[in-house]
């Protein structure tokens, strides 16, 4: 039951940022900025979609992927909070995305590698679905950190206005970034079952992108600001509640209608 | 916008051995920037496997007006095309 848990952190993780650029649809600053963030939205729900197939078997209580995606409430999302913070301006998006990507990018390479060592091959085929789902994501996120970290870079290295955007950006969303590599229960766990990505080895992964993006970008990050957490045990911010009564609408008031 | 963001001319590969064909136009910043909006715009569903990108401003087009003395000679010039050989039979990939 951990690796559901697991999965289905990560599945949340897709889904809501998926739905965030999702909500840029006809609203981007230009047409192809606008479809490079629907794009985007749906490589991140693609991988949300075989993400909470893979859980639901897991879990094997008869539920489907839509059922863990629109059939349950906010304390049942287990997504960290950066993901459900509001686009605000293309600034907050863009910071947001590479916040987000360049934690995400390392957390799959290295769940790859952990699922691909042989020695530490565990009998259970749902993991060979798992590190395909990983290795097909590693494309897909190797594009998202390199569009974001260029419009961090030409936004930051960009005019006076774009700059103070983009550090305003930074400031509000750095204290949601450590929760991604805070371990608790569930990725203690999962370490201990074989499948578990150690938070602290990608951490400087991270580090290492940030420092490298955002002094070209000319920018800066906060320093000893007071860390966000939450969204892993089901605590989230407000603005969850009403992304979740926009996607989930539908499907409460019709219930098991069907496309 | 627009002069931040000038117009560039994309072309996609859509497989190995074919030509570059000009798909349509988009604005971008740079070249760089260019290759990955037509990556979004123009590759989505599979369309290429390769872009090249040129700014507008360096395509020379002909002149409409001169499309008299450019392309009408050729119009009554058939002998140019070579249909009037006879194929004899079992010829194949002509």
């Amino acid at each position: 039951m951990n690796l559901y848990n697991y999965i289905l952190r990560m599945a949340d993780n897709s889904l809501i940022l998926g739905h965030r650029l999702s909500e840029w649809c006809g609203h981007g600053p230009v047409l192809e900025q606008d479809i490079a963030m629907t794009n985007m939205a749906l490589d991140l729900i693609g991988q949300a979609r075989s993400l909470f197939a893979l859980a639901a078997e897991v879990q094997n209580e008869g539920r489907t992927e839509d059922d863990l995606a629109y059939l349950r409430d906010v304390m049942d999302f287990q997504n960290l909070l950066l993901v459900e913070q509001p686009n605000g301006d293309f600034a907050h998006t863009v910071v947001r995305q590479f916040f987000f990507s360049a934690f995400q990018l390392p957390f799959y390479q290295n769940l790859d590698t952990i699922l691909t060592n042989p020695k530490s091959k565990i009998q259970n085929p749902k993991l060979d679905i798992l590190r395909g789902i990983a290795e097909k994501a590693i494309k897909e996120l190797t594009y998202h950190v390199r569009w974001s970290s260029e419009w961090v870079i030409r936004l930051g290295d960009g005019t006076d206005e774009s700059h103070k955007r983009m550090q305003l950006a930074i400031n509000s969303l750095y204290e949601y970034t450590v929760e991604a590599f805070m371990s608790d229960d569930v990725d203690k766990q999962a370490i201990t079952e074989g499948y578990g990505v150690v938070l602290e080895n990608i951490k400087p992964v991270f580090e290492e992108t940030l420092k490298t993006v955002l002094t070209e970008a000319t920018l800066t990050w906060p320093q000893n600001v007071y860390m966000q957490k939450g969204g892993k045990s089901g605590y989230h911010t407000e603005h969850l509640g009403y992304l979740l009564a926009e996607m989930q609408y539908l499907q409460r008031v019709y219930p098991h209608s069907v496309w | 916008m627009e002069k931040n963001t000038p117009l560039w001319e994309i072309f996609i590969r859509s497989r190995q051995g074919l030509d570059h064909k000009h798909v349509g136009s988009l604005h971008a910043a740079d070249a760089q920037m260019a290759i990955e909006n037509a990556r979004d715009v123009y590759t989505r569903r599979q369309e290429g496997v390769s872009i090249w990108v040129v700014e507008s401003k360096y395509i020379t087009a002909s002149d409409p007006d001169d499309s008299d003395p450019l392309f009408e000679p050729a119009k009554d010039k058939v002998y140019r095309h070579p249909t009037f050989y006879d194929l004899p039979e079992g010829i194949k990939h002509i």
